[in-house]
C-alpha cells in the first residue's frame, strides 16, 4: 500500500549542470560525487606561472610521466566527497572509539602478554612516523596532481593517515605512557630494523612525479605494510597469542586499507588501460618501489615474525603481485 | 606481568602536541631543502617552528565526528528545501542574480582555497602549521562543494549558471576573482597565507562571504543561508589560523615585518578590489538590503579592522596606506561597479536592471554625499531610456586594469568627475592601471603581472572565439562568437532583468504555487 503525498511539481529547465551532461551524456539528474567533483580543477587562461615552479602551470598534467586523454576518467568506488567521506569515517570512529572504550574500561591492556605487549610497542608505535610521512605525501599528490578525480580523494587519504597516526598514538598511551612515544621514536631514528623503512619514507618525500608517489606510497608501501602488520601481524599472530585486544584498537586500519584498496586499484586500472605506456611506466614504478618496500619492511616484521617473517612476507608481496596483476600493471 | 604505575595524565595541550608534533621527526636521509624546497626563496626567516601556538586543537577523530553531524544537518535542508520549492521563497526573482555571482565568481575559488592549503600544509616543516593547514584544505573542499550542491537546484530552474566552471575561467569579469586566487595560490607560501590565511579569510571575510550568507537570509535563500550558516565554524578555525601565522612569521625575525607589511599592503588592496562586485551585491543586487557597502565598510574594516592593526602595531606592522583611499571610494564605488554592469549587461551571466523609486530613495539616504549629485541623475536618464525601449547596452569592450582586471572605471580619488588611469612603460609595452595600488603591485613584481590573461586583450587577440571561427568574414558578430566561447545563450543568460525568462518563469512557478489557476 502506497500513500500518496502532493507537492507542487514544476518542471526544471534542465537537470544538472552543462559540464556534467557533457560528461554523463545528457541532461539528466547526477549524483552529489559527480557534481562534487567533475571539472572542480580550473583547466583553462590561467593567469600567472607558480613563482615556485616556474616551468609548470597552476595545475599542469606534465608533472607526471603518466598520460591521460581525460583526467575524469578516474572514478573513486567509494564516491567519497566530502559529506559521504566524513559520514563514512564519523562511523568508523564510532566503532573506534567504542572498541577503546571497551580496552579501556575492562583493563584489557592488562592481561595483554608480556611478549604481545612488547611486540606492539616495539612494532606498532613507531609505525605512527610512517603514517605522519603519508599524511604529508598524500598532501603533495593532492597538491600537485591533476584533475579532482585524481586529487580529491588524496586530501581525504592525508587526513586518514593522520587519524591513523594518531590512533597509533592512542594505543601508545593505552599500553604505556608518553616514555612508550619517546622510545618508539628513537626506534625510528636509530635502530637498524627501521632504518629502511626511514629512508624509504624519507626518499617518497622527494619523488616530484605526483603518480610516482601514489604508487610509492599509497600502492606499494601501503599495500604491503598494511596486510603485513594490521592483517598478518595483529589479527592473527599476536590475536593467537592473546593479543585481540590489540586487533580491536586497530581496527579502523584494517577496515580502512579494506576500503581504501578498492579506490587505489580502481585508479591503478584505470591509469594502466588507458596505453602500453602508461601501464609500461606504472609496472616499473610498481616494481622498483615494491622490492625496496618489502626489504625495507622485512626487519619490522622480523620483531613480530621471527624465523616465519620471509615466509610471511613473500606471501603478503604474492597476493600483492596478483592484485596488482587483476589492476593491469604487469609486475 | 609488573604492576602498572599510575600514569601521567596528559593535559589538552600535551596531548595535542603528542598528537601531531610528536609525529615528526627531523629527516636524515633526504635534505630538509630538498623536502621542503619552496620555503626560502621568500626571504622570510623562521628560527624555531616549534614555537608556532596551535590555534585550534582538533585530532582526527573529533573533527570526523564534528563535521559529520553538521553534514547531515546540512544535507537535510538542502534535500527539503529542493522538495519543497525552497526557490520559490526568495524575495523576488532579482535576488537569485547573487546566487548566480556566487556560484561562478566565489564557489570556484574555495576549491582553489583546498589545493593552495595542501601545497601550503605539504610545504611547511612545521608540524603545528601543517596540520592546521591541511585541515583548512579540507574543509575548503567541503565549502566548494556544499555551494556546489546548494546551488544544484536553482541551476535547475535559472539560467546564468549551467556552466559556471567553464565561465569561470572564461568570462571577462570573472577574470577578477580568477587572477585573484591565481596570484595567490602562485605566490610562495608564506605568502599565500599572509594573502588567503591573513587578508582573506582574517581581514576581509566579514565582507565578502558574510554579506552573502546575510543577503541570502534577508532574502530568504534557505539553501545559501544553511551552507553558509553550516560554514561558520570552520571560518572561525580559519581566521584563527590566519591571525596565528601573522604572529608567528612577525615573531621570528624583525626582517620579515617589511616583506609581511608589503604584502599586508597587496593583498589588502587586491582584496578590496575583489570586493567591488560584493559592493554592487549589496546596494543594488539585493532586494531586501542588509546593510549598504559604505556602512560594511565602516564597521568591518574601519571599526574591526582599525582595532586589528592596532593590536598588530606592536609587531611593527601599520594599517596598509590604501585604506586611505579605499576611505574616499566608499560613496562611489558600488555606483560606479553597477552602471558598468548594466552597460555590459549583453556579456555577463546574470541580468541587471535600473533601481526603482524606493530602491533609489534607500540609496539617496544611505549615501548623501553621493548618490544624488552623481549617480541618480544618470540612473534615471537609463530608466527612461529604457522605458523608451532604448535600454542602453554598451557594444565597446572597456580597458582594464593589468593589475587588478576590473575596467578602467573608477574616479580620482577625491574627484569623482573624472577617471583614473595610471601607465607604465615596462620592455617596451605600456601597461594600464586603475590606481596608485594597483600600479604599486605590478611595480613591485611586473615579471609577475606581465603575464596576466585580460579578457579583453585576449577578445581582441581573437583567443575567446569558438574554434574555427573567423572574424573576417563579412558580417561577423564578435559578441556572439564570445558568448559561444563563453557557453552563454543570447537572451536567456544575459541582457535586462525586465526581459529575462528568469523574471517570467519566477512570476509564473510562483502563482501556480500559491494560487489555484
Amino acid at each position: 500500500m502506497q500513500i500518496d503525498l502532493r507537492t507542487v511539481s514544476i518542471k526544471p529547465l534542465r537537470h544538472t549542470f552543462d559540464n556534467i551532461a557533457r560528461r554523463i551524456g545528457a541532461d539528466k539528474p547526477a549524483s552529489r560525487y559527480q557534481e562534487g567533483t567533475l571539472d572542480m580543477q580550473q583547466t583553462a587562461n590561467f593567469h600567472y606561472r607558480p613563482t615556485w615552479d616556474p616551468d609548470h602551470l597552476i595545475y599542469d598534467t606534465a608533472r607526471t610521466a603518466i598520460k591521460m586523454a581525460d583526467w575524469y576518467a578516474f572514478k573513486d568506488p567509494r564516491q567519497f566527497y566530502y559529506g559521504a567521506y566524513t559520514l563514512a569515517r564519523a562511523k568508523q570512529q564510532d566503532t573506534a572509539e567504542a572498541n577503546f572504550d571497551f580496552v579501556e574500561n575492562r583493563g584489557l591492556a592488562a592481561t595483554l602478554p608480556d611478549e604481545v605487549r612488547d611486540t606492539v610497542l616495539q612494532m606498532l608505535i613507531p609505525l605512527r612516523h610512517v603514517a605522519w610521512g603519508s599524511n604529508m605525501n598524500n598532501a603533495g599528490i593532492c597538491a600537485y596532481g591533476y584533475g579532482t578525480a585524481f586529487t580529491q580523494p588524496c586530501i581525504y587519504q592525508s587526513m586518514d593517515q593522520l587519524g591513523i597516526a594518531q590512533y597509533i598514538t592512542r594505543v601508545g598511551l593505552l599500553l604505556g605512557d608518553v616514555d612508550v612515544l619517546d622510545s618508539a621514536k628513537k626506534a625510528w631514528m636509530e635502530d637498524d630494523a627501521w632504518q629502511g623503512l626511514r629512508r624509504y619514507v624519507e626518499d617518497c618525500m622527494v619523488i616530484k612525479d605526483p603518480v610516482e608517489l601514489f604508487v610509492a606510497q599509497n600502492v606499494a608501501l601501503d599495500g604491503l605494510l598494511y596486510p603485513l602488520v594490521y592483517e598478518t601481524i595483529i589479527d592473527d599472530v599476536l590475536s593467537s597469542k592473546g593479543g585481540t585486544p590489540v586487533a580491536m584498537l586497530t581496527q579502523f586500519m584494517t577496515d580502512w586499507y579494506t576500503e581504501v584498496k578498492k579506490w587505489i586499484d580502481a585508479t591503478m586500472k584505470t591509469a594502466a588501460a588507458e596505453s602500453d605506456e602508461n601501464k609500461a611506466i606504472l609496472g616499473k614504478w610498481v616494481v622498483a618501489w615494491r622490492d625496496r618496500a618489502a626489504a625495507a619492511l622485512l626487519p619490522v616484521g622480523r620483531i613480530a615474525l621471527g624465523e616465519r617473517t620471509d615466509e610471511l612476507t613473500a606471501e603478503v608481496v604474492q597476493q600483492f603481485n596478483a592484485r596488482m596483476a587483476k589492476a593491469g600493471v604487469p609486475v | 606481568m609488573d604492576m602498572q604505575v599510575a600514569k601521567k595524565k596528559l593535559g589538552l595541550k600535551e596531548r595535542y602536541a603528542v598528537m601531531t608534533r610528536g609525529l615528526d621527526w627531523t629527516p636524515s636521509y633526504q635534505k630538509m631543502e630538498d623536502i621542503y624546497p619552496y620555503i626560502a626563496y621568500e626571504g622570510i626567516k623562521i628560527h624555531d617552528w616549534d614555537k608556532w601556538e596551535d590555534p585550534f586543537r582538533l585530532t582526527m577523530d573529533a573533527y570526523w565526528k564534528y563535521q559529520a553531524e553538521k553534514e547531515r544537518k546540512l544535507y537535510a535542508i538542502i534535500d527539503a528545501f529542493a522538495q519543497n520549492n525552497g526557490h520559490l521563497n526568495v524575495t523576488d526573482a532579482r535576488y537569485l542574480n547573487t546566487v548566480k555571482l556566487f556560484i561562478s565568481g566565489i564557489s570556484p575559488l574555495e576549491y582553489v582555497a583546498h589545493r593552495g592549503f595542501a601545497h601550503a600544509g605539504r610545504q611547511f616543516p612545521g608540524p603545528g602549521p601543517r596540520v592546521a593547514c591541511l585541515m583548512q584544505s579540507l574543509d575548503e573542499i567541503r565549502h566548494a562543494q556544499t555551494q556546489v550542491h546548494a546551488i544544484s537546484n536553482y541551476n535547475k530552474y535559472y539560467n546564468g549558471m549551467h556552466d559556471f566552471h567553464h565561465a569561470h575561467d572564461r568570462v571577462w569579469f570573472l577574470s577578477v576573482p580568477k587572477s585573484f586566487f591565481d596570484d595567490a595560490i602562485t605566490a610562495g607560501p608564506f605568502e599565500f597565507m599572509v594573502s588567503i590565511g591573513f587578508s582573506f579569510e582574517y581581514v576581509l571575510t566579514n565582507l565578502l562571504f558574510v554579506p552573502f550568507v546575510s543577503g541570502a537570509a534577508y532574502n530568504g535563500d534557505m539553501g545559501t543561508m544553511t551552507f553558509g550558516f553550516s560554514a561558520q565554524s570552520d571560518e572561525a578555525r580559519h581566521m584563527t589560523l590566519g591571525l596565528e601565522v601573522i604572529k608567528f612569521i612577525l615573531q621570528q625575525d624583525p626582517a620579515n615585518v617589511p616583506i609581511v607589511q608589503r604584502w599586508i599592503d597587496k593583498w589588502t588592496w587586491r582584496g578590496y578590489r575583489v570586493l567591488t562586485l560584493v559592493a554592487m551585491m549589496m546596494d543594488y543586487m539585493l532586494p531586501k538590503r542588509t546593510m549598504s557597502w559604505k556602512e560594511a565598510w565602516e564597521v568591518y574594516f574601519e571599526e574591526n579592522g582599525g582595532a586589528l592593526f592596532k593590536d598588530l602595531a606592536r609587531y611593527g606592522i601599520k594599517m596598509p596606506d590604501c585604506a586611505a583611499q579605499i576611505a574616499l571610494e566608499k560613496d562611489h564605488l558600488s555606483h560606479q561597479a553597477w552602471s558598468t554592469f548594466y552597460n555590459y549587461a549583453a556579456a555577463a551571466n546574470f541580468h541587471t536592471w535600473m533601481p526603482d523609486e524606493d530602491e533609489m530613495a534607500w540609496l539617496s539616504s544611505k549615501y548623501p554625499e553621493s548618490y544624488d549629485k552623481y549617480y541618480r541623475p544618470r540612473m534615471e536618464y537609463w530608466r527612461e531610456e529604457a522605458a523608451k525601449g532604448n535600454r542602453f547596452y554598451n557594444k565597446t569592450l572597456p580597458m582594464l586594469c593589468q593589475t587588478c582586471q576590473i575596467p578602467m572605471i573608477f574616479t580620482e580619488p577625491g574627484d569623482p568627475t573624472k577617471l583614473c588611469y595610471r601607465e607604465v612603460d615596462y620592455k617596451g609595452d605600456k601597461y594600464h592601471f586603475c590606481s596608485d595600488h594597483c600600479k604599486k603591485i605590478f611595480e613591485d613584481e611586473p615579471e609577475k603581472y606581465v603575464q596576466a590573461w585580460l579578457p579583453v586583450h585576449q577578445i581582441y587577440q581573437g583567443n575567446c572565439f569558438p574554434e574555427g571561427t573567423d572574424p573576417t568574414v563579412e558580417g561577423f558578430d564578435p559578441l556572439a562568437a564570445v558568448l559561444k566561447y563563453y557557453n552563454l545563450e543570447f537572451g536567456r543568460d544575459n541582457l535586462d532583468f525586465e526581459v529575462s525568462e528568469d523574471r517570467k518563469n519566477f512570476a509564473e512557478w510562483r502563482g501556480q504555487a500559491t494560487k489555484n489557476v
